[in-house]
């Protein structure tokens, strides 16, 4: 005869949690004042044959949002909150190298193919569920890549800070105005991600976020009484 | 929320019913205390957003935001120091036409070139009048001619290959001893004799800059008198402007009518409608 059980099972660390939720309202404030320098001078668009697709961005966005004839007001969140962006993605990666977390988070050979069979099964192309470890391949390439994404905000961002001090920096990444461009094209990727992140989570449910902030996962369990296995997911 | 599951023989004390009410509950509880916990947190930076919104302004921006840019500046200048090279291109990659982005401080009444002065202004104690020289545009051709091609950049984000030729500032400085204290030529090592700062202004008093010394002093910051090889026409600043390549183009200021040299931070436009004082590059 089976039974079933539920246990409590920590998911995510503390500090983890912490340098998480800490990057949400400073992304944010980068993202917002970000924009509000971008405005000052707005040239990017996505051209397919000839014909605009994207425009970065139309008036009205900029209307809606209030993000028009603020760029010392944008430059001087920008420049103040970088170090505390700065300092909690540097505390995460610290974090996550010193406590060993990292074995969890980096992708490994297995990965790749992981990932895309995950990506199937999330699109509704594969019955086979991913597999139940704290982070599967998908979410593993996904999260070390954010993180060198954030790197790349970081050097594209002293490039076209200090392009005169840093100039074999700026150099290196194209020249000023190549550097500014990965700057934005960055921050749109920060977006998707969020867009793709958020709807993933959702997807999970509430088990699943429930462990971004309390730090714990309820796992329900099968078992035969007598037998009581040990835990294979801590 | 929970996860519901129906008991199979709740009546005996250790029955699963029994342990799963017992996590339940223990999943109640720390999952209320840690969403307590999130939300007080979630105050945090509203908080911080009000704080902010709440500080006295100090030329256009928070005063604790004035203080960190401030800080920032002096960083920089202290880590890459003030000798470091913009980087230079031939004449070939400089455009034909130069954005002109600004016309405060030259209205547009027919300003007599030919009538011309630049006024330079020491300020050697507080107090005291300063002393006051003035030179003509030939004083200024006099010098060595420079000519540069950099990437011009505007704080707006776009930026220019341009070519500029003129004096450099510290040519000028040295032949005729300005910004310093005893009237020799400024030294980078001899702070004590050099005037920290040095403010300019149009003719007319409207547009105005601030710059620290070691960056008027850089071998590439020109008095300008030439763009693409051809007197300065009007709207870049005739007869005589500042191409600093240190900075954001709004320091470089057009149409020099006062150069002040002073101890205490020259009043600067830009600087007081909330942009970094210093704007270096």
């Amino acid at each position: 005869m089976q039974r079933i059980t539920q246990r409590i099972v920590p998911k995510h660390p503390l500090a983890v949690r912490w340098f998480h939720w800490v990057n949400f309202p400073l992304l944010l404030v980068m993202i917002w004042s970000g924009l509000l320098i971008y405005w000052a001078y707005d040239p990017y668009r996505i051209n397919i044959g000839g014909y605009p697709l994207v425009s970065f961005f139309p008036d009205a966005f900029y209307q809606y949002f209030r993000l028009h004839h603020r760029l010392a007001e944008g430059m001087s969140w920008h420049f103040v909150f970088m170090w505390l962006f700065v300092l909690n993605g540097v505390l995460y990666v610290g974090y996550t190298l010193f406590s060993g977390e990292w074995r969890y988070l980096l992708p490994n050979r297995h990965s790749w193919r992981e990932a895309w069979r995950v990506t199937l099964h999330d699109l509704g192309l594969r019955k086979e569920l991913p597999p139940a470890r704290k982070f599967n391949g998908a979410q593993r390439l996904a999260y070390t890549a954010v993180i060198g994404m954030g790197l790349g905000s970081l050097l594209t961002g002293l490039a076209i800070y200090k392009p005169t001090q840093l100039a074999g920096l700026t150099g290196l990444l194209g020249g000023y105005q190549t550097a500014r461009l990965l700057h934005f094209a960055l921050t749109i990727g920060y977006v998707l991600f969020f867009i793709i992140h958020l709807l993933q989570v959702i997807r999970a449910g509430w088990n699943n976020f429930r462990a971004m902030v309390a730090g714990f996962e309820v796992v329900t369990e099968k078992e035969a009484p007598s037998a009581v296995e040990p835990p294979h997911q801590v | 929320m929970m996860m519901e599951k129906k008991p199979a023989a709740a009546d005996r004390p250790d029955a699963p019913g029994n342990q799963d009410r017992e996590i339940n509950s223990a999943v109640r509880r720390r999952t209320l205390k840690s969403f307590l916990w999130f939300g007080a947190a979630s105050l945090v930076p509203v908080g911080v957003w009000r704080w902010v919104r709440a500080q006295p302004p100090e030329e256009g921006l928070p005063r604790p935001f004035r203080r960190v840019l401030d800080a920032n500046a002096a960083l920089t200048q202290a880590l890459v120091g003030p000798a470091r090279l913009v980087p230079t291109f031939p004449v070939s990659k400089a455009v034909r036409q130069p954005r002109v982005n600004g016309s405060i401080g030259l209205p547009d009444d027919n300003f007599d070139v030919s009538a011309w002065k630049l006024r330079v202004e020491n300020a050697t104690s507080p107090g005291r009048r300063p002393t006051v020289r003035e030179f003509t545009l030939d004083d200024l051709k006099a010098l060595p001619r420079t000519e540069l091609v950099f990437e011009f950049k505007c704080i707006e984000g776009w930026s220019q290959i341009q070519h500029w030729g003129g004096a450099k500032f510290s040519d000028f400085a040295a032949k005729y001893g300005l910004g310093t204290r005893s009237g020799k030529g400024p030294d980078l090592n001899h702070p004590g004799d050099l005037m920290p700062y040095v403010g300019m202004r149009t003719p007319d008093g409207a547009y105005y800059v601030g710059l620290d010394m070691p960056s008027a002093l850089h071998p590439q910051t020109l008095l300008c008198y030439e763009l693409n090889g051809v007197p300065l026409p009007p709207p870049h600043g005739a007869p005589l402007r500042l191409v600093i390549p240190v900075k954001y183009g709004v320091k470089s200021l057009k149409r020099i009518g006062t150069l002040q040299f002073s101890d205490t931070r020259p009043p600067d436009y830009w600087a007081e409608r909330g942009y970094d004082y210093s704007v270096g590059l």
